[in-house]
């Protein structure tokens, strides 16, 4: 079984994002950029099938400036074999969700897979797109929003995370697979591993030449701070919080 | 041109986020036409028809639409798509799963989770969990968007509208079959649609703490919801999780108990009406957005709460 495993790199999760002053978007220079998290866990997953024998090879894919190679070498160092480096020159704006599901689609038509696996969505637009359009575009079933995937017979059950509780789908292969938080909790990468990854292969095609209309289809008009709450009062007990919600808040 | 938008339902009742997703529709100054698509929704189609403000309901029935499917849905709402000018639905788990494979089958991008509508070409989404907003336009016809419900309010009943009976176009087979639901258990209101909600984090404890949690949303008429970290640590199940990767909530009265505020929590919750902290330290992040706090013990603070109530 072949998997490929599409990651992004994004702010960090950790980081405190600021608007840039100009409403041009979100300050990105000087700042900690990290493997988007889901996608983290979407290596993860794939590492333990290559590791349990399910899957025979694991080919990692990112598309973006020449920084990605940093986030592809992470996912080599957690146990990718090898990876796939969409370049796309920096400043040129980030690929929109259609653009990448493009690409994706047709690198599989080149090499072909059994299990396309990404995270549900990037931290950084929260678009949560790019598995469904690329299972859309393929015409292949999609589990999104995974919290368990098993093998079973030819295909895949997989539990999903609905508004509801959790959804049990059977799928056939090949499918599109989409990552929750649940699903696994990603490993530390050790330094030996991180050496490993230096001698790993990375193959870099340049996004433009691949025949794909990725150009913007959506225009970002303006990026602006959210409305800032303010800190209230703090009250002394239960009795003068149920009367301040009563009369003055009026909400209960 | 009009616009279309996707009801969601349990194949018993419609959801309440349709009706959001409706409000948004009616912002855009064209008519609305509502999508009921399922397997035996002649009742539901006829309680999607009192919707007030539609055009018209479309309704679709077959056997392999009863599930929410992607793979089966997708190609009706694409086959539907070109007599409108824009595709809506609510941005739920339903909806997020369906509607981007409706984009890339029609060759659309995608707005999700708009949250305002500037005019019909232009909204307003978050990004960054909500951290920065960004306005958007979009040239292409359809525009495709999915609907923040807290963001619109629901639109009530009025008189039947006409109902036209749709095919299902012919497509391939979907290669997925739902197996079951593992419903989460509880009579409370909707967490996502709740008018107050009570969440716990993990300063509650325990699982079994959690009954406390409880007896304060039984006594406010509350929704229970959880931070992730309450979720990851067993306490309740996953679909109780507010923030930015679990649910967005905008209630009028949002209860915070044993919740520090990590940002990704603060996403899921920081537009409600009024917001009450409960937590035993003063410098919780928690504090910093709501509007009234209690400093303490919860296991003290929240049965007085509820006694405070019930006076």
């Amino acid at each position: 079984m072949k998997v490929l495993v599409a990651v992004k790199r994004v702010v960090d999760y950790s980081v405190r994002v600021r608007v840039r002053a100009d409403g041009s978007g979100v300050e990105t220079a000087n700042v900690k950029m990290s493997m988007n998290p889901f996608d983290e866990i979407a290596v993860e997953e794939a590492v333990r099938w290559r590791e349990s024998g399910q899957a025979e090879e694991l080919t990692v894919l990112s598309a973006g400036p020449d920084a990605c190679q940093e986030t592809l070498r992470t996912a080599l160092a957690m146990g990718a074999d090898r990876g796939i480096h969409l370049r796309v020159p920096d400043p040129g704006g980030a690929l929109e969700p259609l653009a990448l599901a493009k690409l994706l689609a047709q690198q599989v038509a080149r090499e072909p897979v059994d299990i396309v696996l990404l995270g549900k969505q990037a931290i950084d637009d929260d678009a949560n797109q790019t598995g469904q359009m690329l299972a859309g575009l393929l015409g292949w079933p999609q589990g999104t929003f995974c919290s368990a995937i098993r093998f079973v017979g030819e295909g895949l059950e997989v539990v999903r995370e609905v508004d509801g509780g959790l959804e049990h789908l059977a799928l056939e292969l090949p499918a599109v697979l989409t990552t929750d938080l649940r699903l696994n909790e990603p490993r530390y990468v050790k330094l030996p591993n991180i050496m490993k990854a230096k001698k790993k292969p990375i193959e870099v095609r340049e996004a433009a030449e691949l025949g794909v209309d990725i150009a913007p289809r959506v225009q970002i008009i303006q990026v602006a701070e959210p409305a800032r709450r303010t800190a209230g009062v703090v009250l002394n007990d239960a009795t003068e919080l149920v009367a301040r919600l009563r009369e003055e808040a009026k909400v209960i | 041109m009009a616009v279309l938008v996707i009801a969601e339902h349990d194949g018993e009742q419609l959801a309440a986020a349709t009706r959001s997703a409706v409000a948004a529709a009616q912002l855009l100054g064209s008519e609305v036409d509502l999508l009921v698509a399922g397997h035996r929704v002649e009742t539901l189609a006829a309680a999607a028809a009192c919707i007030a403000g539609l055009r018209g309901v479309l309704s679709c029935d077959a056997p392999q639409l009863e599930h929410a499917l992607a793979e089966c849905h997708a190609p009706l709402v694409a086959s539907l798509a070109g007599e409108y000018s824009h595709v809506f639905t609510a941005a739920t788990t339903t909806g997020k799963n369906l509607l981007p494979r409706v984009a890339a089958l029609l060759d659309r991008a995608q707005v999700s989770d708009l949250m305002a509508v500037v005019d019909a070409q232009t909204f307003v989404r978050p990004v960054y969990a909500g951290n920065a907003l960004e306005t958007v336009r979009v040239e292409e016809t359809p525009v495709v968007a999915s609907v923040r419900p807290t963001a619109f309010g629901a639109v009530g009943d009025d008189d039947p509208v006409a109902i036209r009976v749709v095919q299902l176009p012919d497509a391939p087979p979907a290669g997925s079959r739902f197996l079951k639901l593992e419903a989460s258990p509880g009579e409370r209101p909707e967490l996502t649609t709740a008018g107050v909600v009570v969440s716990g984090g993990r300063g509650v404890g325990s699982a079994e703490n959690f009954a406390l949690i409880d007896q304060l949303a039984d006594a406010l008429g509350a929704a229970v919801g959880a931070s992730r970290a309450a979720v990851d640590a067993g306490y309740v199940p996953n679909d109780y999780q507010v923030g930015q990767t679990g649910k967005v909530v905008a209630p009028s009265l949002y209860v915070a108990v044993g919740i520090s505020g990590a940002i990704q929590h603060l996403a899921g919750m920081k537009d409600s009406k009024v917001i009450v902290a409960i937590n035993k330290d003063p410098d919780a992040p928690i504090f910093q957005v709501a509007d009234y706090g209690l400093v303490g013990d919860l296991f003290q603070i929240v049965p007085q709460l509820i006694a405070a109530l019930e006076k």
